[in-house]
């Protein structure tokens, strides 16, 4: 790869030199017919290039995306996903198509006098009203799916987990029996208290601490965001989920696991990925890779930033419930230390 | 202008100048110094995100103690991404830029002498100077320069205890900018008190070219929204200096609590963003700018719909400043707000969408001179469309959840404006550098700049947003950690050849710029044919422009092909034939 790279540095070096060779003796310095010609299917051919990069992306890197929605919330966001990006494209192919085509087709010629046509009411009218009522479209459509997604206040018996962030780790606290968190603050922090948890508060006492999240398939998952020292942003890819950690203050983000990781394994747009991804690891003399749920650090904050994440297991209510009751509450932990 | 014929020494003619053509090289020559800085970053991060276990000697040859082996260190990783982006949009996008073409076309397009202060505008570019002297020097601090990212969220920013760029690299940063904002609000005023006061007799506001209308708008919501940033940067050197707390609240860091309480980085984000998100329009106003000027005249016809680009440029500048808070759907902030954000962001792709169509339009029926600056042009409207279309799912704030920080979002903006508003940069270089340097630039390299940059341009930024579907993270310094992100490392090998093309291709335009200053053939008076009136001062700069009275004008600049004329363009200092109707 790094030859080639170099093939291709010296390639580019030699025309540049090659060419600028050549100006010592160029005589014309402004367009002529001839160039408004080559340029002109010069540019046929750019968009020519153009359409098949798209198609070659789409085609090839198809596999790469990210599978179907984890979430019952992600499902309606990928619907309006597909409507916006369907229109994204439609738009883009005709707006290039005429500009490539209008630079073609017009290329000047000597002799030929352009159209005076400076202005038409109509014409601007229109592109000014049918954007306007298709944005109104989907800026509606946008926004009734953004309420429903951040909009958790009717929901009926959420789970209630707290991430909580630092450099370069997470941790998970779940609110335990009382469904409620205890109050936490950076000033709690000792020893094995390392979310900082208010002990005085007796909401605290049956909250339970962990490194791994586990979440039910089917219950809504109310989570609380803190973070301790800067900025961090809970990214859960597969669920259409995020929110910043912000210190000093609590954020929050829900949304209600559809596919146990199982389930999601055996989906087949997640098999083809990880076939994909285990050719490429076989390659490289690597272990296979098994799928599974993520949550990532998606705004920088410092050196380890790239590798800051926790795995999710999303089980079946009943098995999340029995592995809930094995965990210890964090008065447990503390007494025990 | 009294003295305009008194003794000029070299040093008044060339570097403590006041004449705003003087200015404009000065601003063009250390936007494209400060250009090839930040280009040679990106391709030094490139490396590193597609080849991120490998030794290269070039990071061994540049990156001293923050290397092991040819590998570059995570916190050097994020120190050079963060310098890229702060070079490339305040440096060389808004300074190189706004900096160059205003200065250089303000007083010959509206037929004034010089700006309104010739004095502030030596002052603003030399503060300009003084801000990249101070920039560039903080890549030599011990800790590394500046890393937060060019947003600089605190407390990343403000602690140098999360991450080493954040002690005398970012106080450097910090007092560059300052320095920066200063700059640019004296050009601005001066932009703004030029336009309104100098123009000569018949140059109503309607009949002022498009470029002099996109650089009016420009500085006045630069005058609006810059002096925010300051303040943002103030509370924050405060915040790092003084122990006040403006953005910083319960913070555990290396096993101690720190005194802050009660502020909010929130607070910042909407500070840095009021300024933020017009910042991004101030970049590319301009270029739209001068696109519309450059697609009229080698399209020979007058630009479509002249009164709706200018409503549009004044909606746009309108909207710019309503819509920031679309880089903070997932800050915390309520999300009614979002919704709100949401509505204010799509609108402005309503204006939007008219300047692209009349754009298209201008070249519908047209007779297209092929000239680099042309080339150029047209490919401005490609990667606008491209890189404006994906902005309706990052505005949508439903939408901008999944994708928010992601690779989606570079190559969005990189193609709207990054590389758009560079294409911009270009087409003004090759179109008025005879008026800048009375000579031409050569076409043949001028051609193949373009199109291995727009290959290389596209070849990067289109693969790019589906690195950022697979869910991968910006800043992030390998995505090794994840074997989930392995089918993406190919895609990552592509891009980064293709950015390496890409940067290759400058070199062409480097060496034509350079070259054709001294060598290259000399201009005539007006090359291209066009009816604005720098084309009517002498290919010889005289200070003042007009060695005798400054022409008045008597039409609108878009008079090409018009009928019933003796010749496809009509000079705006044409009086009106007999019979002649204005357009």
């Amino acid at each position: 790869m790094t030859a080639l790279l170099y093939i291709l540095l010296a390639f580019i070096i030699g025309i540049a030199i090659w060419q600028i060779a050549s100006i010592f003796n160029l005589k014309s310095v402004i367009a002529t017919e001839k160039d408004n010609n080559t340029q002109g299917i010069l540019f046929a051919a750019f968009g020519i290039f153009f359409y098949g990069l798209m198609i070659f992306t789409f085609w090839k890197y198809a596999v790469i995306l990210l599978p179907e929605s984890a979430s019952v919330e992600g499902a309606r966001i990928d619907k309006l996903y597909i409507v916006t990006m369907v229109l994204i494209l439609f738009v883009q192919a005709i707006t290039q198509f005429l500009l490539f085509y209008f630079a073609f087709k017009y290329r000047g010629i000597k002799g030929r006098k352009a159209l005076f046509y400076a202005d038409s009411h109509k014409l601007e009218m229109i592109w000014t009203i049918v954007p306007a009522v298709v944005l109104a479209g989907l800026v509606l459509y946008g926004l009734s799916v953004w309420n429903d997604v951040m909009d958790a206040s009717d929901a009926e018996n959420p789970l209630i987990i707290e991430l909580y962030a630092k450099q370069f780790q997470w941790e998970a606290r779940y609110a335990g029996g009382d469904n409620e968190l205890g109050r936490g603050n950076v000033r709690n922090i000792k020893g094995i208290n390392t979310m900082g948890v208010d002990m005085t508060d007796l909401n605290s006492l049956d909250d339970i601490p962990t490194r791994e999240l586990h979440l039910p398939k089917g219950r809504q998952v109310i989570f609380k965001f803190r973070s301790q020292d800067v900025l961090h942003s809970a990214f859960m890819p597969h669920f259409r989920a995020q929110m910043n950690c912000v210190p000093g203050m609590v954020t929050q983000f829900s949304f209600t696991p559809s596919m146990t990781t199982e389930e999601m394994r055996a989906n087949e747009k997640t098999i083809a990925k990880v076939e994909g991804i285990n050719k490429i690891r076989a390659e490289k003399g690597e272990d296979p890779y098994e799928f599974d749920f993520l949550l990532l650090c998606n705004k920088i904050c410092g050196a380890s930033h790239y590798n800051m994440q926790m795995k999710i297991i999303v089980q079946e209510e009943a098995a999340f419930n029995s592995w809930l009751s094995t965990q210890k509450t964090i008065a447990e932990v503390i007494k025990e230390n | 202008m009294s003295d305009h014929h008194h003794k000029e020494t070299f040093i008044t003619k060339y570097v403590f100048s006041t004449d705003h053509k003087m200015i404009s090289k000065q601003y063009l020559i250390t936007g494209i110094f400060m250009g090839v800085i930040g280009v040679f970053m990106s391709m030094l991060f490139r490396l590193q995100i597609a080849w991120p276990d490998t030794s290269f000697s070039l990071i061994e040859a540049f990156l001293g103690s923050h290397q092991d082996g040819g590998v570059m260190s995570p916190d050097i990783y994020l120190a050079i991404v963060t310098i890229h982006g702060t070079i490339m949009v305040f440096f060389v996008l808004t300074a190189g830029l706004s900096g160059t073409f205003s200065n250089l076309l303000i007083p010959l397009q509206i037929g004034a002498r010089d700006m309104a202060s010739g004095f502030l505008n030596m002052i603003s570019y030399w503060l300009f100077f003084l801000s990249s002297v101070i920039m560039v020097s903080s890549l030599f601090v011990e800790a590394g320069p500046a890393s937060a990212g060019w947003t600089i969220y605190p407390p990343l920013s403000a602690l140098p205890q999360a991450i080493p760029g954040s002690g005398l690299g970012m106080t450097l940063w910090l007092i560059s900018m300052a320095i920066f904002i200063a700059s640019s609000l004296m050009g601005a005023l001066n932009y703004i008190v030029t336009v309104l006061n100098l123009r000569t007799v018949g140059m109503k506001m309607t009949r002022l070219p498009l470029t002099i209308w996109a650089f009016f708008v420009t500085a006045i919501i630069g005058v609006v929204s810059f002096p925010v940033l300051l303040s943002a940067a103030l509370l924050l050197i405060f915040d790092r200096s003084f122990g006040t707390s403006f953005y910083l609240s319960d913070i555990f860091i290396q096993g101690e609590v720190l005194h802050y309480q009660g502020g909010s980085p929130v607070l910042f984000e909407h500070l840095f963003w009021f300024l933020g998100h017009p910042e991004v329009y101030i970049v590319i106003l301009p270029a739209m700018g001068i696109v519309s000027e450059i697609i009229a005249t080698n399209s020979r016809k007058p630009i479509f719909g002249y009164r709706a680009m200018i409503g549009s440029i004044i909606a746009i500048a309108f909207l710019s400043t309503v819509v920031w808070g679309h880089h903070m759907f997932v800050s915390g902030m309520n999300p009614f707000l979002g919704s709100v954000f949401t509505f204010t962001t799509l609108l402005i792709a309503i204006p939007s969408a008219v300047k692209a169509f009349n754009w298209i339009t201008t070249l519908w029926k047209g007779n297209l001179q092929m000239n680099p600056g042309m080339l150029f042009s047209i490919g401005f409207v490609s990667t606008f469309i491209s890189g404006g279309l994906t902005g309706l799912v990052l505005g949508d704030s439903a939408l901008d959840i999944n994708v928010h920080d992601t690779y989606f979002v570079v190559a969005h903006f990189h193609l709207v404006m990054g590389v758009s508003a560079i294409y911009g940069m270009f087409a003004g270089v090759y179109h008025w550098f005879p008026k800048m340097y009375g000579r031409m630039m050569n076409k043949a390299l001028g051609y193949w700049h373009f199109w291995i940059t727009a290959i290389a341009a596209y070849g990067v930024f289109f693969p790019m947003h589906f690195v950022g579907l697979a869910g991968l993270p910006r800043r992030y310094y390998a995505n090794t950690a994840f074997p989930l992100f392995d089918d993406v490392a190919d895609v990552n090998i592509v891009i980064t050849l293709f950015a390496i093309l890409g940067g290759a291709a400058q070199i062409i335009f480097l060496a034509n710029f350079f070259i054709s200053i001294y060598k290259g053939k000399k201009a005539t008076q007006n090359p291209w044919k066009s009816n604005t009136l720098e084309w009517t001062t002498p290919v010889e700069h005289v200070h003042g422009n007009w060695p005798g009275e400054i022409p008045a004008v008597h039409r609108w600049p878009y008079d090409y092909s018009k009928p019933g004329m003796p010749e496809d363009f009509v000079s705006q200092i044409t009086p009106l034939y007999e019979g002649e109707e204005e357009s």
